[in-house]
């Protein structure tokens, strides 16, 4: 999923200085998922914000809304009629879901409200970690099924690095080398030889290197 | 193993010499004097000297426009090269604009991580690794291409180094990661700081037993404790770094002004027995920020006076 982490409310506080009429919009697939931006966090933000206003003798309205998803057209239809009564919006979706909220109404004034981190997976509850940067060119059936450019942080495809010290990556102890991982794996496959083969420069033209991405599939188009 | 280029360093490890290298890091500034003067120190000491590039992620002056200032002086002059930095246009880019300068040797590095530096904020690059970066040298070397396949007028002539890690984890891939770096093209490897000989000498052992040791010039990294502090610090913060109880216990043994003068007598002590370590073709002495003490340590250990490599 791709993981996302609520905005400090005081940033949100400073981009909606200027507006009365506010909707929180939540979205209930990844950001509920990893508890950044789904109804709960809408709950929590909206009051923050009546809260703030009231303390400042503001007479604002905040409304909240949670869609299925804002990454999708068909569910942004649901706020059709009624976004016209807002001069902002606050999107809890990730980046995706708030750009595609925007496309679709190009006279609302669309405010993120989470920091869209990466794609990855939840660890344990309050633990989300990244797994995947969609670089296009999938290598892990080479690496023990553990990804080298999400996880390594020089991604180094012929590695480990010499910072590498028991499991652990030298930017930081709590993080762990991705290429001891690699190797562990490897070994338990019994798939050890497989490490010495040299790992070929890397097309990055299906990374953000290339420009924007797309995805087409016109067997499957209407 | 034959000569493929015109490498001083190359032409001395060729004839079976115990090559010394050392090292010096570019300044934080745009004044040159500083590394002309730490090569002033160092010159007729050593076969060739690294200049490292913006090590620990520090911004410095160029590695390129040093090892031109002392390609100038006379001394030869081994360009390090970090992955961290550039992308692939920029890497070609600078091994021939290096080239152009008659610089012979490079050594390709993957670069401390930018989050210990001074732009920790910036990106970082690695569109390639330091074994790739190995083979792309080679390949403009030896094919006379870019990369992308388009003829190069005019070969880069290099001779190819990397670093290797005797001493960082996991062990068992240590000298597989040293074959690999062989089979990426490398032709001379200098190792992190050697404190822990026994490790070592097991590590060359695996070399040995792969034949490696045959295919590459290995040249011993070490460098002198200044202090028991400058020890414990690399014991315990510098990633990859291994430094035995025994050597802080050493220099704790000896009153405080005398652990400099007992840590060059370590230095000196591990070169005389690494010299008996069949494969170690020589030495790569780092005297970081104490470069004054190089001609000493080499002329202690018997590596003086140097071969003259022309």
């Amino acid at each position: 999923m791709i993981v996302a982490d609520r905005k400090p409310v005081e940033e949100i506080i400073e981009y909606l200085k200027d507006h009365q009429n506010i909707l929180v919009l939540g979205c209930n697939e990844c950001v509920t998922v990893c508890e950044a931006g789904g109804k709960k966090e809408v709950q929590v933000l909206a009051s923050a914000l009546r809260m703030n206003a009231q303390k400042n003798g503001n007479e604002v309205k905040i409304d909240e809304l949670t869609l299925e998803r804002q990454c999708d057209h068909e569910y942004l239809e649901e706020i059709r009629d009624i976004i016209d009564q807002y001069d902002a919006v606050v999107s809890l979706a990730c980046g995706v879901g708030i750009q595609f909220t925007a496309e679709q109404y190009p006279n609302s004034m669309i405010y993120p409200g989470v920091n869209t981190c990466f794609m990855g997976a939840t660890e344990k509850r309050g633990l989300w970690v990244e797994r995947c940067q969609g670089c296009g060119q999938c290598v892990l059936a080479t690496t023990g099924s553990v990804c080298p450019v999400s996880r390594c942080a020089k991604r180094l495809f012929n590695g480990p690095c010499g910072g590498s010290t028991s499991g652990k990556c030298e930017i930081n102890p709590e993080v762990e080398c991705a290429w001891q991982l690699i190797v562990d794996r490897l070994k338990a496959l019994n798939k050890l030889d497989e490490y010495e083969k040299l790992s070929p420069i890397k097309d990055w033209s299906t990374d953000r290197a290339g420009g924007p991405r797309k995805v087409v599939r016109e067997d499957v188009q209407q | 193993m034959s000569m493929k280029t015109p490498s001083k360093l190359e032409k001395i490890l060729s004839e079976g010499h115990l090559a010394v290298t050392s090292e010096c890091g570019p300044p934080r500034g745009a004044n040159p004097e500083h590394i002309i003067k730490k090569a002033e120190l160092i010159k007729n000491h050593v076969d060739a000297v690294n200049i490292t590039d913006n090590q620990t992620s520090m911004t410095r002056l160029c590695s390129l426009a040093a090892c031109i200032r002392l390609k100038l002086m006379g001394l030869e002059p081994v360009l390090q090269m970090v992955t961290r930095d550039r992308n692939r246009i920029a890497l070609q880019s600078d091994i021939l604009g290096a080239a152009s300068f008659d610089i012979y040797n490079v050594l390709c590095l993957s670069g401390d991580h930018n989050s210990f530096g001074d732009c920790a904020q910036g990106q970082n690059v690695h569109d390639i690794d330091s074994m790739q970066l190995a083979q792309m040298v080679r390949h403009m070397r030896d094919e006379g291409k870019f990369i992308s396949g388009d003829d190069l007028d005019g070969r880069p002539q290099m001779f190819v180094g990397a670093a290797a890690n005797p001493f960082a984890d996991p062990f068992e891939i240590r000298v597989p990661r040293l074959a690999k770096k062989v089979a990426a093209g490398v032709e001379f490897i200098q190792t992190q700081c050697i404190y822990n000989l026994e490790k070592f000498e097991e590590w060359m052992k695996g070399v040995r037993d792969r034949g490696l040791h045959e295919k590459c010039y290995i040249l011993a990294g070490l460098t002198p404790m200044k202090s028991v502090g400058m020890a414990k610090y690399m014991q315990k913060r510098v990633p990859g770094m291994d430094v035995p109880d025994e050597i802080i216990t050493r220099l704790q043994g000896v009153e405080k002004g005398k652990q400099a003068e007992e840590g060059i007598k370590i230095c000196v002590e591990s070169i005389q027995r690494l010299k008996e370590c069949e494969g170690v073709a020589g030495f790569h002495v780092m005297a970081i920020e104490w470069e004054e003490k190089v001609p000493e340590i080499v002329e202690a250990a018997g590596l003086y006076p140097r071969p003259n490599g022309n």
